[in-house]
């Protein structure tokens, strides 16, 4: 009788990680070519749609990158709550209280020039994003209330608190009675990267970011500690590591870089907040963070390839009348199918004639 | 006085236990997972699966009771696929429940956009109506608030009872109590360790799933986009507060439903001076209370979120 027996891996190419991501985003595609058939049109027509609408030309190509400038400071925010095994699935709240802080700072507060306006916003966002991830860690640190619930359900409040907001002391008076914030001042706007093109400085910020916390993780004491935490709080405890304090620090950063998503959203897109900013870019960066093998350089290519689905299936939406949650489909999708690529990361599968019981080791 | 007066009314209660509903049917699902050893968080995406293909069947000519089942059995696939990655594959429940979730939704806002695709109102059906049992919906206060509500809400009190006896008083939930424990006992006893971990998140996802489809078959009549509006995260703090057990679960979601029946009328009693979100706040600001008064104290059953592999101690 043929068995089966699953050897664990003892080291996983960098090469490996990457091929894995792939086959997980085709495998998607794939599987989702099974809906789009339902829905009455061909889809290689649909994939073929949604890549010209999203590298087809330079417009198509800056709305990808627009779309992927909040994804890659969410996913980063997953990557790194992530690596400490910190579940935070609130990076839609902190997104939002990053924007939030953005519109208190930069809509008449401080009257500035642009290069001092500019830094305050930021930092004003990413303070308000870090404080709103302090509160469920403390809540974990202090009374064990789990941190995934928590953040989950601050997300509702914190959108709620917006509503709220936009509804009263921040509305704009002159928006038609259309729940908005009042704008942001044009010294706190970022600027542009291309004449006529929506993509803007946010980008340049989350490739720095992206940067820097590739060099936090892999070249800096913090860095080991973040990764010593993730794999085992215990051993990490006993090598003398910090446990509870590094967590503070990583859910500070991941809350300031998913309060830095929002800042980038008003600052450089809308000019405004409203209770509509993210069509779920905190919930999406946790694919992004898995797609990219919670890697932070792997985040930038992860959050291209996720903003290039939403922005393809919306202009293959207009040509052809499927729906463009098709893109959400593809993106959960990948998710699901790199977890499952992550198993046959640790995994070697070998098959053998004799009965030999089925091993399997961590 | 006020409040007093409030409190008294046959209305309020009523409107308690119909806000309570589909928290039953989700906490004793993620009850169900939690208990063998699974976080299912799952639950947000398969109240929306379960309450659009409940909804669809009936639109489409279904009974209402094949659509409850037609409900049941999409949050069985989704507790399936769920287990398949958990339980078989020992992947994290985290990620896994969270990529069910986001399909779930978007396969089912995926469904209904493409069956429906130029609708602006959405397409009603005729839900289940409140029942009038002879005698017991004669009896003063109790009749009205218990038995004049819909036939999902009385299965869900008698889930509650049938989710109880078999977790206590059946060999099955013995095994069942004992996997989410110490599955090593299971192993040593001959019985299935997988087998009992896939089937409870198999029957406690369709349990979310019906859930979802009390709203858009009992509480409404037609399916919204974001309707399920994060009663199933609700659901998975209620449990830790109801530590995992069916009769505290019942009253977790009934204290739950009671607030939440309060503050929509206080609402119209102070909504003049206090904007209309503090009060929609409150389901959620009270579940992180609850989460926290209890996480201490919280007996979590010892081998959530460890997968368990063969031959392994």
């Amino acid at each position: 009788m043929m068995r089966i027996s699953l050897q664990p891996r003892s080291n996983v190419s960098l090469n490996a990680r990457i091929i894995i991501s792939i086959i997980a985003a085709l495998a998607a595609f794939a599987l989702v070519a099974v809906p789009v058939s339902f829905a009455g049109v061909s889809p290689l027509t649909a994939y073929w749609l949604m890549f010209k609408g999203s590298f087809g030309s330079m417009f198509a190509f800056s709305e990808t990158l627009t779309r992927a400038t909040p994804l890659i400071l969410t996913g980063l925010a997953a990557a790194i709550a992530f690596r400490a095994k910190l579940w935070n699935i609130g990076a839609e709240g902190q997104l939002y209280a990053g924007a939030l802080a953005a519109i208190g700072v930069g809509s008449g507060l401080l009257s500035l020039p642009a290069p001092l306006l500019i830094p305050a916003v930021v930092l004003a966002g990413i303070v308000a994003g870090g404080l709103l991830m302090v509160i469920p860690a403390l809540l974990k640190l202090r009374f064990g209330a789990d941190e995934v619930v928590v953040t989950l359900l601050l997300n509702f409040i914190v959108i709620l608190f917006v509503q709220m907001l936009i509804e009263g002391p921040i509305k704009d008076p002159l928006a038609l009675g259309w729940p908005q914030s009042v704008p942001l001042v044009d010294a706190a706007a970022f600027p542009k990267l291309f004449a006529r093109m929506r993509v803007h400085g946010g980008l340049i910020l989350g490739l720095v970011a992206a940067l820097a916390l590739w060099i936090v993780i892999s070249k800096t004491v913090l860095g080991f500690e973040i990764r010593a935490v993730g794999q085992n709080k215990a051993a990490a405890r006993f090598a003398g590591v910090p446990v509870n304090a590094t967590m503070l620090k990583v859910a500070l950063i991941s809350g300031g870089l998913a309060g830095l998503a929002g800042v980038s959203e008003v600052a450089g897109v809308k000019g405004y907040l409203s209770a509509d900013l993210s069509p779920g870019f905190g919930y999406s960066g946790i694919v992004v963070a898995m797609l990219a093998g919670l890697h932070p350089l792997g985040v930038v290519l992860a959050a291209l390839f996720v903003a290039a689905v939403f922005v393809g299936a919306d202009s293959m939406s207009r040509a052809t009348g499927v729906s463009n949650y098709l893109a959400d489909l593809v993106v959960a999708l990948s998710l699901l199918c790199v977890l499952v690529g992550g198993f046959f990361l640790r995994f070697r599968l070998k098959f053998e004639r004799a009965a030999v019981p089925v091993q399997m080791g961590e | 006085m006020e409040i007093l007066d409030i409190l008294l009314t046959v209305n309020f209660w009523a409107a308690a236990i119909r806000i309570a509903t589909p928290l039953i049917f989700g906490v004793l699902g993620a009850l169900m997972c939690e208990r063998a050893g699974v976080l299912n968080l799952g639950i947000e995406g398969i109240f929306t699966a379960g309450a659009m293909a409940g909804w669809m069947a009936v639109w489409l000519g279904c009974g209402l009771w094949t659509g409850v089942l037609v409900a049941a059995l999409a949050g069985a696939i989704f507790g399936l696929l769920h287990a398949i990655l958990t339980v078989v594959l020992g992947l994290s429940q985290h990620v896994s429940g969270i990529g069910i979730t986001l399909l779930a939704t978007s396969l089912g806002y995926f469904t209904y956009r493409t069956a429906l695709p130029n609708v602006s109102t959405p397409p009603r059906i005729i839900p289940f109506q409140p029942l009038d049992i002879p005698v017991l919906s004669d009896i003063p206060f109790i009749g009205p608030v218990l038995f004049q509500q819909t036939a999902l809400t009385l299965l869900a009190f008698i889930l509650v009872g049938l989710v109880a006896w078999l977790l206590y008083r059946t060999p099955l939930g013995l095994a069942l109590r004992a996997v989410g424990d110490n599955p090593s006992s299971i192993e040593a006893q001959g019985l299935s360790v997988r087998g009992l971990r896939i089937g409870a998140v198999v029957a406690g996802s369709s349990l979310m799933a019906l859930g979802g489809a009390f709203l858009t078959m009992s509480a409404f009549d037609a399916f919204f986009f974001g309707m399920v509006n994060g009663r199933g995260w609700i659901c998975i703090a209620l449990v830790v507060f109801a530590s995992w057990q069916p009769g505290k679960a019942l009253l977790g979601a009934l204290l739950f439903g009671a607030f939440d029946a309060f503050q929509i009328r206080l609402q119209t009693e102070v909504g003049a001076f206090v904007p209309g979100q503090v009060f929609l706040m409150m389901p959620y600001l009270l579940s992180i209370l609850a989460l926290i008064l209890v996480a201490r104290k919280a007996d979590y059953p010892r081998s959530l979120l460890v997968p368990w592999f063969k031959g392994q101690r």
